[in-house]
């Protein structure tokens, strides 16, 4: 079965999740099997590219939080970017942002986990 | 062996079987014959022959050949009869039998009272049981044509109690949607009780339904459902009757009145009634009903009420009276608590004890805000806006999943001539969202036919949005434990649960309020606020 999300390597040891569409409870099969596929490459980070996503809700917090949950069990981190100003403060709000750390687009993204690698 | 003859009681109910097949007969006389006081004073065994009355039972038992009369007394009331014949010995009862048939009377009489007792205790129990049925058959006649639910205007509050008497009274109020988005209220009172009353209120109900979606004026409304019910009404039965049309867009009320009483409508200058002239309906053939009209103002508002509020009685069998409740409405500010202060004072008026004597009803109507209504395109509840709040939108979406996403073109359109800063307008959006779909999920249990409903507003220093629900699931199950990432990232809390906290966190203030049939959150967002 294909992910709907693609999953990118662009670096070794970091995986891109190209999220999109609303980012709500109905994603997440989509979004488990995205995670599942981006840990089968053994990554140190994933890398969670919102810019196409134009919909969070609640139940999308809920999604990424237990993504992240899962991440922090396996020991990887969680990294986004493309997220709008709303949606930052939204990250802000739920303390999301202390655990993922945000970056304005890719380059800066992973750029830093190149300078930490 | 003396030969017994089974005297039928006086009382209700056939005499018992003798314990024995000897053979007995029916003698039947009428409680208000002479012998029967004749024998209570007595009281003890006297042979028949020796009784000088001008009695029909004398003589039927004579005719039956009985010779010795015992009569069943206790406490001082005859209870049963015990008629002997002659001795078979052919010799006078003796005074040992005599004694001997005291001894039994003295014994058997309490036992035959017990009995008789027992007997219409179980008599009464079984006709309650068949009142108790037909008032609960009447209950649901009545029940099934009161409407479901309250004509919702933007701008406007409507209220309604319903408290039938255990004896169901005939009250009966309806709304109508009528063309033009002009709603016809209609409250009603059927003379007589219990079912007769239930079926001349559904009987009339339907008649007005079918009239007043035909007429738009109230008075021709009235005068043709007189016309037709005239036709139907059994004898002295009649149904008063008061009919409203009100325009919500201008607050213009017409109505018509058959005999009913006179609603209250409530000013700052004091509290007028809204007089018209009519007969109730089905008592006279061509009637005419007198038309009248008032334009509500904001601010300004209806009592409707049947007479079974002025008509309650204090334990000193003092009447509630119109002028108690004309004070009630002039004291109120709205009318949005006035149906509960009724109540209050009315229980505080007949006291505990008091068995309700007739059914009540109220309605309220009231115009609460002025509404400048954009894109409306569904039933709206605009109560609880300050007054001075412009409705920019009104409109509800079905319970999908999903739901919530339909809103937010439309929340946008509302809000754009305010111009939010983008970031204050996003945290809205997603707050109304979250709201909206609480009420989907929680407050409608995810039923497609349970509307959500909208009513975006605005003051000068806010925007308000209030969403609505029916309640039929309670409130949302997110309770009131906060929602901790630490805990819900070492899965010791469900990863769900956060919407009441963005909404908390993305406006100024998040209200929630009950109403009957209904949930709403009221969300506020200064117009001044920072974006945080």
């Amino acid at each position: 079965m294909t992910p709907r999300y693609p999953v990118r390597i662009p670096r070794a040891r970091v995986v891109v999740l190209d999220l999109a569409g609303d980012l709500r409870a109905e994603a997440r099969e989509d979004l488990e099997a995205a995670y599942d596929e981006a840990a089968s490459r053994e990554p140190q980070t994933v890398v969670l590219n919102l810019s196409d996503v134009g919909y969070i809700d609640s139940t999308g917090i809920a999604l990424l939080v237990g993504l992240l949950a899962r991440a922090r069990r396996d020991g990887r981190d969680v990294t986004a970017y493309g997220l709008s100003a709303h949606y930052r403060q939204i990250f802000t709000i739920t303390r999301l942002s202390e655990f993922i750390t945000i970056y304005d687009d890719e380059p800066s993204a992973l750029g830093h986990v190149t300078a930490s690698a | 062996m003396p030969r017994r003859g089974w005297v039928s009681p006086w009382r209700s109910g056939p005499p018992a079987s003798p314990p024995d097949p000897l053979p007995t007969t029916t003698v039947a006389f009428d409680p208000d014959d002479p012998l029967v006081e004749h024998l209570a004073q007595v009281a003890e065994p006297i042979a028949l022959d020796r009784i000088d009355l001008d009695s029909p039972g004398v003589r039927a038992l004579k005719a039956a050949g009985m010779a010795l009369l015992v009569p069943l007394v206790t406490s001082g009331e005859l209870v049963g009869l015990l008629a002997l014949g002659p001795r078979r010995s052919e010799r006078e009862y003796s005074t040992n039998d005599r004694r001997l048939l005291q001894d039994l009377a003295t014994h058997a009489a309490p036992a035959v009272r017990v009995a008789q007792l027992v007997r219409e205790q179980e008599a009464e129990v079984l006709s309650r049981q068949r009142i108790e049925q037909e008032l609960h058959v009447a209950r649901l006649i009545q029940q099934q044509f009161l409407p479901k639910s309250l004509p919702e205007m933007p701008g406007w509050h409507v209220a309604a109690h319903y408290q039938p008497a255990r004896e169901v009274g005939g009250d009966f109020y309806d709304f109508l949607q009528l063309p033009g988005g002009q709603v016809g209220i209609v409250i009603g009172d059927v003379t007589d009780k219990g079912v007769p009353a239930a079926l001349v209120m559904a009987t009339t109900h339907s008649i007005l339904r079918a009239e007043a979606a035909r007429l738009l004026a109230p008075g021709e409304v009235l005068r043709r459902a007189n016309a037709l019910l005239v036709e139907e009404m059994p004898a002295n039965m009649f149904v008063t009757c008061l009919y409203a049309v009100l325009d919500p867009a201008s607050g213009r009320l017409r109505y018509a009145n058959a005999g009913h009483d006179l609603p209250y409508l409530r000013r700052a200058e004091g509290v007028v009634e809204l007089r018209a002239t009519g007969m109730p309906l089905g008592l006279l053939p061509d009637m005419d009903y007198e038309e009248k009209e008032v334009r509500l103002e904001p601010g300004q508002g209806v009592l409707f009420h049947s007479d079974g509020v002025v008509e309650a009685h204090d334990p000193e069998r003092t009447m509630f009276g119109f002028p108690r409740l004309k004070e009630l409405v002039a004291g109120a500010t709205s009318e949005t608590d006035l149906i509960d202060r009724v109540l209050t004072h009315l229980a505080a008026f007949t006291g505990p004890d008091w068995e309700q004597e007739d059914d009540i009803t109220l309605v309220t109507l009231s115009r609460t805000a002025t509404a400048a209504v954009i894109g409306m395109d569904g039933p709206t509840d605009a109560a609880g806006l300050p007054p001075q709040a412009r409705v920019l939108a009104a409109f509800t979406v079905a319970s999908e999943p999903g739901g919530e996403r339909a809103v937010l073109p439309r929340l946008a359109a509302a809000v754009d001539p305010l111009g939010l800063p983008a970031l204050r307008r996003d945290a809205l959006a997603t707050a109304v969202a979250e709201a909206t779909m609480n009420a989907i999920e929680h407050g409608n249990g995810n039923r497609p036919e349970l509307p959500v409903r909208l009513v975006v507003a605005a003051t000068d220093d806010a925007v308000l949005v209030t969403v609505t629900d029916r309640a039929v699931h309670g409130p949302s199950p997110e309770g009131p434990e906060q929602p901790d990432l630490d805990a819900k990232l070492a899965g010791r809390q469900s990863p769900r649960g956060w919407g009441l906290y963005l909404m908390r966190n993305l406006v100024d203030e998040v209200r929630t309020r009950d109403q009957v049939g209904g949930h709403t959150v009221e969300l506020v967002l200064h117009r001044d606020g920072v974006a945080s």
